[in-house]
């Protein structure tokens, strides 16, 4: 493993298999009745938010807490980042405060990347979501998800994802989350294909390891899962596509297009959903659809990442026996 | 009046001879010329070529003389060879009148290291929507050729051929930015293979190509000449040699880092690597070099863009666009194209003086080095190579790509009207 996580791209197959199946130990600590670790005790981490994004936030803040860290919460809104503070001179602030990991979420992309590389701070620095960038974690959580789903949750240990046909759905182009899960979707040995409507695909796509299509329909029966992304409604003001309801017709998922699947696929959303446009309440509310499981896990796999970064070499589970006898 | 004898020249990198200035011209050109009265500079093979001219500048003052002083630009001026530049008009406020581009053209003056001219606005405030006054800052004591709104588009296609048109009476050209605005909306970096990963926004080269096929197309209707700005496509090269195979009045620049850098460095997310237009990819570059060896690209021009540090010492969304290149270009070019064989010392004198100089009618620059002429002089020692240390930069700011990059060639003496503003690499 590496100091920081920036990128999904930067995880070798090893090492992804390695977050997942430390994951599945962190899970388990979440049936306790005393869901905690003692693992970080002593180190400090902030979660340095300049985008506001209430979900990423308490789910690290809520691994961290689990894993017995001191935990500091920075938002930039009302702070001095919002007079004109640099993100080196908060970061370095911050750092004079004894933070041992810098969880960052940032509205530019990169700026997690130049936290890590340009010298300014020497905390681990994990990406939480950068512009239209990378969003690792979330990656990560969709990766757990899918093998959990569709190879199971003891026989997954050890596993990748080799063979299985991924589609993604929807606003690729301005998606971090598309980005991080064809980089580790791939590492992981799976089939990716993107759909959405050539207005949302980058240009550039065609050096991705993944299959770009613009016709929904066609990939539903060749997916075992498929991931809605979220599009904003503010996107048909820049001629995206010309209204909701053409964009609902053509690439959203309905209980009559999730009925073409096949029966063992699931349906995957980052969140936060926007019901009506991209999903149906139908499908969002079905048995099908993992959005809440997504959640649960996100919070064992940023626990993953965090005891891997920072942990030390100590497994964790011994740790977790250690406490409980105590 | 002093003399001074340089010995042993190669004067645009022909055999050594020795060039006699006296007072502020060159007296006599020639082998085994007397030193009698002179002051003797030994060029030991060094190449000799007219001070160089750069069509493109930021000085910053006024306004922002944090970043760049008229004296702190001319004098990274002589540290790189040239003896006059042309300060482009995005200043605080605008160069849109004549009182501005007098105060700018003085302080040159004054300072004495490099001639300045300024560049005038075409369009007041740089707003792209009412002509600033043109014949105004022509007939001022600055006596401006070159309008450009420079760092704007003059984008509104009517007032484009009004300002073409325009300046005709007096010889002028408009030398424009072009940037499809709308096109490049919230733009960071090329789009491409890397701007799709990075997530950063993208700059088509279509934005920059629909601009110039318009511009030629307007030139020609109307008769003009128009200069393009810091061409950075394979795209916009074909759309420059398509104009000119037709007759029309175009001329191009290319900036050095153009002819260097591609956008794979802005996987770094260093800020220093963003400029405007961006870096490109390495098709792009090949096709740049070609065109600027053919002529289908007349000149290199600087975009010397100085910026503090905090202005690059963020986040890439925040930070400004340019990189300063005075000091750096005739070193950029000799790698690029002198040591790929592309252009000989003679052909880089005609695209970094003489061209420039023509197009933007600097009288007394750009001339050829011979008895009579103007002594403004460059004296290369092109053997050298060293890692650029931005530290030993005359420039108020750092902000250049090639830190720790490994350069041929140093400027040592560069001669304004036969006074040395550059001795042995160390400014007078």
């Amino acid at each position: 493993m590496q100091r920081h996580l920036i990128s999904a791209a930067d995880l070798t197959r090893d090492d992804a298999v390695l977050i997942l199946d430390t994951a599945e130990e962190m899970a388990r600590v979440a049936d306790r009745p005393i869901k905690k670790l003692p693992t970080l005790r002593g180190r400090t981490i902030v979660n340095l938010f300049f985008e506001d994004s209430t979900r990423t936030r308490i789910s690290f803040e809520a691994a961290e807490k689990r894993l017995s860290a001191d935990v500091i919460n920075f938002s930039a809104k009302g702070s001095s980042v919002s007079k004109g503070e640099s993100l080196k001179d908060t970061a370095q602030t911050l750092e004079a405060m004894g933070v041992d990991a810098v969880v960052i979420r940032h509205g530019a992309s990169g700026a997690p990347y130049r936290l890590a590389t340009s010298g300014w701070i020497d905390a681990a620095v994990i990406n939480a979501g950068d512009g239209t960038h990378q969003h690792p974690t979330q990656a990560l959580l969709d990766a757990f998800t899918m093998r959990r789903r569709l190879i199971g949750r003891d026989a997954g240990l050890g596993q990748d994802l080799a063979g299985k046909r991924i589609t993604l759905v929807g606003d690729v182009l301005h998606s971090r989350v598309a980005r991080s899960n064809v980089d580790l979707l791939h590492t992981l040995g799976a089939e990716v294909t993107l759909v959405a409507p050539p207005t949302l695909v980058p240009v550039g796509v065609e050096q991705w390891p993944c299959e770009v299509s613009y016709d929904l329909d066609s990939t539903l029966p060749k997916s075992d899962a498929v991931m809605m992304l979220r599009v904003q409604r503010e996107r048909m003001n820049a001629a995206f596509f010309p209204t909701e309801r053409e964009y609902s017709r053509r690439y959203g998922l309905d209980g009559e297009r999730m009925a073409r699947m096949p029966e063992h696929a699931i349906v995957m959303h980052p969140g936060p959903m926007v019901r009506g446009m991209e999903i149906t309440a139908e499908v969002a509310d079905s048995d099908r659809c993992t959005v809440v499981e997504q959640v649960a896990n996100g919070v064992s796999i940023r626990m993953a990442v965090l005891y891997l970064l920072l942990g030390g070499n100590e497994p964790a589970v011994s740790h977790a026996r250690t406490a409980e006898e105590k | 009046m002093s003399k001074t004898l340089i010995r042993g020249a190669k004067v645009l990198g022909g055999a050594p001879q020795d060039v006699l200035i006296d007072g502020q011209t060159i007296a006599e050109v020639g082998t085994g010329l007397s030193a009698e009265g002179a002051e003797v500079v030994e060029a030991g093979g060094k190449v000799l070529l007219p001070g160089l001219v750069d069509l493109h500048t930021h000085l910053r003052e006024p306004g922002r003389e944090d970043s760049e002083t008229v004296l702190t630009g001319t004098r990274a001026a002589a540290s790189g060879g040239y003896t006059a530049v042309f300060a482009m008009a995005n200043t605080f406020p605008v160069a849109d009148t004549a009182g501005v581009v007098e105060q700018v053209y003085r302080l040159g003056q004054q300072h004495g290291y490099c001639d300045v001219q300024p560049i005038g606005a075409v369009t007041i405030g740089l707003e792209g929507r009412k002509l600033a006054e043109l014949g105004a800052m022509h007939e001022s004591a600055a006596g401006v050729t070159v309008f450009s709104d420079d760092g704007k588009c003059v984008d509104d296609a009517v007032i484009m051929r009004r300002a073409l048109e325009y300046v005709k009476a007096f010889g002028g050209v408009v030398a424009q930015h072009a940037q499809e605005p709308r096109l490049t909306e919230g733009a960071q970096m090329n789009e491409g293979v890397v701007s799709a990963e990075l997530g950063l926004g993208g700059w088509p080269a279509v934005a920059e190509e629909s601009i110039i096929a318009r511009d030629v197309l307007l030139a020609e209707h109307v008769g003009s000449r128009v200069h393009i700005c810091h061409l950075s496509t394979a795209g916009s090269v074909e759309i420059v040699r398509w104009a000119k195979s037709r007759g029309i009045q175009v001329t191009a620049e290319v900036t050095p880092h153009h002819l260097l850098l591609t956008d794979e460095l802005v996987r770094s997310y260093d800020p220093v690597y963003k400029v405007n237009p961006p870096l490109r990819t390495e098709r792009d570059v090949l096709a740049l070099r070609e065109a600027l060896a053919d002529g289908t690209i007349d000149i290199v021009a600087t975009d010397h863009a100085p910026h503090p540090h905090e202005d690059k010492d963020c986040e890439w969304a925040a930070a400004a666009m340019g990189m300063v290149g005075l000091e750096t270009a005739l070193s950029v070019v000799q790698e690029t194209m002198v040591e790929t064989g592309l252009l000989d010392w003679a052909q880089v004198a005609e695209r970094m003086s003489t061209k420039p100089a023509e197009i933007g009618r600097a009288t007394g620059h750009g001339r050829p080095v011979s008895a009579g002429e103007p002594a403004n002089l460059t004296l290369v020692d092109t053997a050298y190579r060293g890692a650029v240390d931005p530290a030993g930069f005359a420039s108020r700011s750092r902000n250049t790509p090639y830190e720790g990059r490994e350069l041929p060639g140093r400027v040592t003496h560069t001669w304004l009207r036969g006074k040395a503003t550059l001795v042995d690499g160390k400014l007078t």
